[in-house]
């Protein structure tokens, strides 16, 4: 068990672990309020896992360790890569505001966030119900105490009850879920569950009731209607910052987890599920949709709009599996992950904006908080349009060909389900348009309701608008980041 | 760099250093980098015009490389007798907003600037593009200037009208979306048009295929029924935003209709040939008759571009080469004469700053030089011999007698009502004793006026007096156009 290759596998990981440790030893010496030690080691190390990770995926490989409880291949490589930075640019945004609030007294903001990253990176690379369930436990355990870091702020710690006590149900009925499926089967590997299926012995009823919870489990997860509840209210109490830590990064490793559990381990029931799939999907681009135009809150908003989304990511699940044949799954899955990293890119930018407006004893979360902004900084305010061009759909932005490659992969199929589908999501997507055009009209239109300029840390000015360039560019020439994503999951179906 | 990616990219390059570098303190510069800009846009797009060939239908100044691998999206550029004008008429165009704009915009000059170059650009782009994703993506991209142009500097209820355009044109181009698609998966992963043109279909999927394309471009044109977001937007949208509207952006819908909707699904365009002559007509007659109670001139003249825009389509509807040339001539001409028309509402605007036609009357005794210009232009839209207003209706009329005597007769009625609409609008505003105060004071046009205004007159008359370039460009295209339309492409 204990061969170089398994070390080998994990290698990022285990950096990131005595990291994450270190950190928070090194951050009791930390005197400073603004933790500047602390913060410039968490970035050092998060570029670290980065690269380490790149450098992985790049070798296209894909190695077993530890009895296959984890994977080494391109496709998970690449998503810890992504989650590493993702949670990299968050810190950045983060620290400003949460030094405003109170929330840098103990080094946590960083030590937890690194941990949330480790629970997600064995999300990502795990082949085991189990390690699956884990990683997945000490991301969501690391999100409750960063949710109610906020400790003197009552709607934090109304958030952090509620998402402690929804997520602890989701967490609940994957665990069935799993259970269920052990008992069928007898195994907790992923390939042996999928061999024990796909040999038919074993009754379709009993698998299919396992696969309920456990499609529910990952519903709740990603917040899928109808297990969305949370969604908005999580995103709205919570400290900006640790909302960015939940919306941003761990969609990665949601992703992920569906590709792991429903592609890899129980391909033969994807009949069943993509049907299932696709009810969610339906459901949350008409809910999200529809509810965020009565927002007035921005974050609420972007939480409904953030349903609508994974609607759309969900989308991308349905069309792999056409008449028994799995010939279009890596366009589907592939067009999927494209629209998991543009909507991670999209998300940190427009978030990054809100803690950036926001001041000590200011949140800036109502969209009415953004009127003139164009007035008041040109720049933060092209950002945040591109932004919200791009999660509307409207090219040049990275958000356009993530909806075109969805479409792409429905319309592929021939199916006229799907092609139906196709059309709906496209008329929600113009539902879509118009409340993230709103807040275009916010910023443009109307007049500046304060005089204050917008001032910004240099980092923060920086990574913000790298990142917001990054929407743009990567919608005028997105071919490579799709080349990799269709290789990554190529080399992940091939097995 | 292939001369036209240096006319997409140059105003959009321009706009994005405007962007990047201008501030309101230093307006002066910014209007001149902005004028700059234009004609540098404008000029080179200018070399197209010695190169072009007039004697074949194939595309020119191709540019071709691969875009998105992985979709196998190419950045194919070229243009044919059908859009080569409209590259140089976009770039001219934008020399006359730039113009326009120059004292009137007081506020964010570098954003107003750079939205219009960058408009200019992406609406180039629209009419090279040989990709259905480029095209899209163009086409697409377009929304967002034009959404914030109205927004920012548009009139008192802006935000209607930003929205209305913004929605009302996605709602149609995003079925187009879906057809794109759909192609794509029925030519075995092309997004190449002009491989389209040549794919068999079945006719159910031709006929679903042509009205997804018609939500798009119908809307855009705009044809009755869906044409009333156009009278709205250009109420509120500032006098540049309008030209440009009425010039270009509406061009980009009919020319969609040549482009896609006619060669890819001809045996749909034929069998409901017969739905888009009977929409145009009542756009012509119908909507004619609307302009003519306009109180306020914008709209009036905006009733008049979807007048006129019903000639364009009923041009193309019936099929042959001078309905089709007519149709693409009274694009052009449009462009000029309705930019002219919006040009000249805005400079009363901008002294009076009131749009309803009681609010004037005998302006030109205050505004001699103006009301001639005026009156061309006036005379131009009502489609008077030697102007350029009139040789595409006459073409499309006379073409539509080819086809049937009563379509031509009915759209001939239309001449009638535009002389109407437009002279008593110009008897009302320009003609008669001085009503008013505020017509009292008013100066006439500077020297920047003069020039936009010149300019815009010359075009007007070139076109007028000397057709013969515009339609010898086209005619080999329309020909061949004509001719692969007349082909079934049901599979056999």
């Amino acid at each position: 068990m204990m061969d170089p290759t398994s070390w080998m596998t994990i290698y990022p990981e285990i950096v990131l672990l005595v990291m994450a440790c270190v950190i928070a030893l090194v951050d009791l010496t930390v005197k400073s309020p603004r933790r500047t030690a602390t913060y410039v080691l968490s970035l050092l190390t998060l570029a670290g896992v980065a690269w380490l990770n790149a450098s992985y995926a790049s070798a296209d490989q894909t190695l077993y360790g530890w009895g296959r409880l984890v994977v080494s291949d391109p496709l998970g490589h690449w998503l810890k890569c992504f989650a590493a930075l993702a949670v990299l640019v968050t810190l950045v945004y983060a620290r400003p505001y949460a030094a405003d609030r109170d929330m840098l007294r103990g080094g946590e903001l960083f030590s937890l966030s690194l941990f949330a990253l480790l629970g997600m990176d064995f999300m990502i690379s795990g082949q085991n119900f189990l390690v699956i369930y884990l990683g997945l436990e000490l991301l969501t355990l690391s999100s409750y105490a960063l949710v109610a870091l906020r400790r003197d702020h009552t709607p934090a710690t109304e958030a952090a009850m509620k998402y402690f006590v929804l997520g602890a149900m989701a967490s609940g009925f994957l665990l069935y879920g799993m259970s269920m499926l052990y008992g069928a089967t007898g195994s907790l590997q992923l390939d042996e569950v999928l061999q024990a299926i796909a040999s038919g012995q074993i009754k379709h009823q009993v698998l299919v009731f396992g696969l309920v919870f456990i499609v529910a489990g990952l519903a709740f997860k990603i917040g899928a209607v109808p297990f969305h509840m949370w969604i908005p209210d999580v995103y709205q109490g919570a400290p900006t910052a640790a909302t960015l830590l939940i919306g941003g990064a761990p969609k990665l490793a949601a992703f992920a987890i569906i590709v792991r559990l429903l592609v890899e381990g129980l391909m033969p029931l994807a009949i069943d599920w993509q049907q299932m799939l696709s009810l969610l999907a339906i459901a949350s681009l008409l809910i999200g949709n529809l509810a965020a135009i009565a927002q007035t809150n921005l974050k609420r908003m972007l939480a409904f709009s953030t349903i609508a989304q994974m609607g759309f990511v969900l989308l991308g699940f349905v069309a792999g599996v056409v008449n028994g044949q799995t010939t279009l799954a890596a366009n589907a899955y592939s067009s999927a992950m494209f629209y998991v990293v543009g909507y991670v890119l999209t998300t940190l930018a427009s978030f990054g904006i809100i803690m950036l407006l926001a001041r000590q004893g200011f949140e800036s979360e109502e969209i009415s908080d953004l009127a003139g902004l164009n007035q008041r900084s040109p720049l933060y305010a092209g950002v945040m349009a591109i932004c919200l061009f791009s999660l509307a759909g409207i090219p040049p932005m990275v958000g356009f060909y993530a909806k075109l490659a969805v479409l792409q992969s429905l319309v592929a199929s021939g199916q006229g389900f799907y092609i139906g589908l196709a059309i709906f999501a496209v008329l929600m997507s113009l539902i879509g348009a118009f409340y993230y055009l709103r807040v275009v009209k916010v910023m443009y239109f109307d007049e500046p309701v304060t005089a204050t300029t917008v001032s910004a840390p240099l980092d923060v000015r920086a990574v913000l608008s790298v990142n917001g360039l990054l929407v743009l560019v990567l919608g005028i020439v997105p071919g490579a980041l799709m080349a990799l994503c269709a290789q990554a999951v190529k080399s992940m179906l091939a097995l | 760099m292939g001369l036209l990616s240096l006319a997409i990219w140059t105003p959009i390059a321009f706009g994005v250093i405007l962007l990047a570098l201008g501030r309101d303190e230093q307006a002066r510069a910014v209007r001149w980098l902005a004028l700059i800009g234009a004609l540098v846009s404008f000029l080179v797009t200018l070399p197209l015009l010695q190169g072009f060939d007039n004697s074949t239908a194939a595309m020119q100044f191709v540019e071709k490389s691969s875009w998105i691998e992985r979709f196998n999206v190419n950045y194919h550029l070229g243009v044919d007798g059908i859009s080569f004008w409209f590259v140089l008429l976009t770039a001219f165009i934008n020399v006359i907003v730039v113009i326009a704009g120059w004292e009137v915009i007081e506020r964010k000059v570098n954003q107003y600037m750079a939205a219009f170059l960058i408009l200019s650009g992406l609406m180039i782009g629209v009419f090279c593009a040989l990709d259905g994703i480029l095209f899209y993506v163009f086409f697409e991209a377009t929304l967002i200037p034009m959404y914030l142009i109205i927004g920012i500097w548009g009139g008192p209820n802006k935000i209607y009208a930003a929205f209305k355009f913004f929605l009302y044109t996605l709602m149609g181009s995003l079925l187009t979306l879906i057809a794109l698609v759909y192609l794509y998966t029925a030519s075995n992963g092309s997004f190449d048009i002009l491989s389209w043109h040549k794919l068999p279909l079945a006719g159910n999927v031709q006929t679903l295929l042509f009205f997804a394309f018609f939500a798009a471009f119908a809307v855009k044109v705009p044809m009755w029924p869906v044409h009333t977001w156009l009278p709205d937007v250009h109420v509120e949208a500032p006098t540049g935003g309008s030209a440009v509207l009425a010039a270009i952006m509406l061009k980009l819908g009919a020319y969609g209709f040549l482009r896609f909707s006619m060669p890819i699904a001809p045996d749909a365009a034929r069998e409901w040939g017969t739905l888009m002559i009977v929409l145009s007509l009542v756009a012509v007659v119908y909507v004619g008759l609307v302009a003519m109670v306009q109180q306020d001139m914008k709209k009036l003249v905006a009733y008049s571009s979807v007048a006129h825009m019903g000639f364009v389509t009923l041009g193309f509807f019936i099929f042959n080469p001078l309905g089709v040339s007519g149709g693409l001539v009274q694009m052009i001409a449009h462009g000029f004469v309705s930019g002219a028309m919006f040009l000249s509402i805005g400079v009363l605007y901008d002294r009076v700053h009131s749009r309803e036609i009681a609010s004037y009357g005998g302006v030109v005794n205050t505004m001699p030089k103006f009301a001639a210009f005026a009156l061309l232009f006036a005379m131009a839209n009502c489609g008077l011999p030697g102007t350029a207003g009139f040789v595409g209706e006459w073409m499309v009329i006379l073409g539509a007698v080819q086809h049937n005597f009563w379509i031509g007769a009915l759209a001939a009625t239309a001449l009638i009502f535009g002389a109407a609409y437009t002279l008593w609008m110009f008897k009302r505003v320009y003609l008669g004793p001085v009503t008013n105060n505020d017509v009292r004071e008013l100066n006439d046009i500077n020297g920047r006026e003069f020039l936009m205004l010149a300019l815009l007159a010359i075009a007007v008359l070139y076109m007028g007096l000397f057709p013969k370039p515009f339609t010898d460009v086209m005619d080999v295209s329309v020909a061949e156009l004509l001719k692969h339309v007349a082909l079934s492409k049901l599979p056999q």
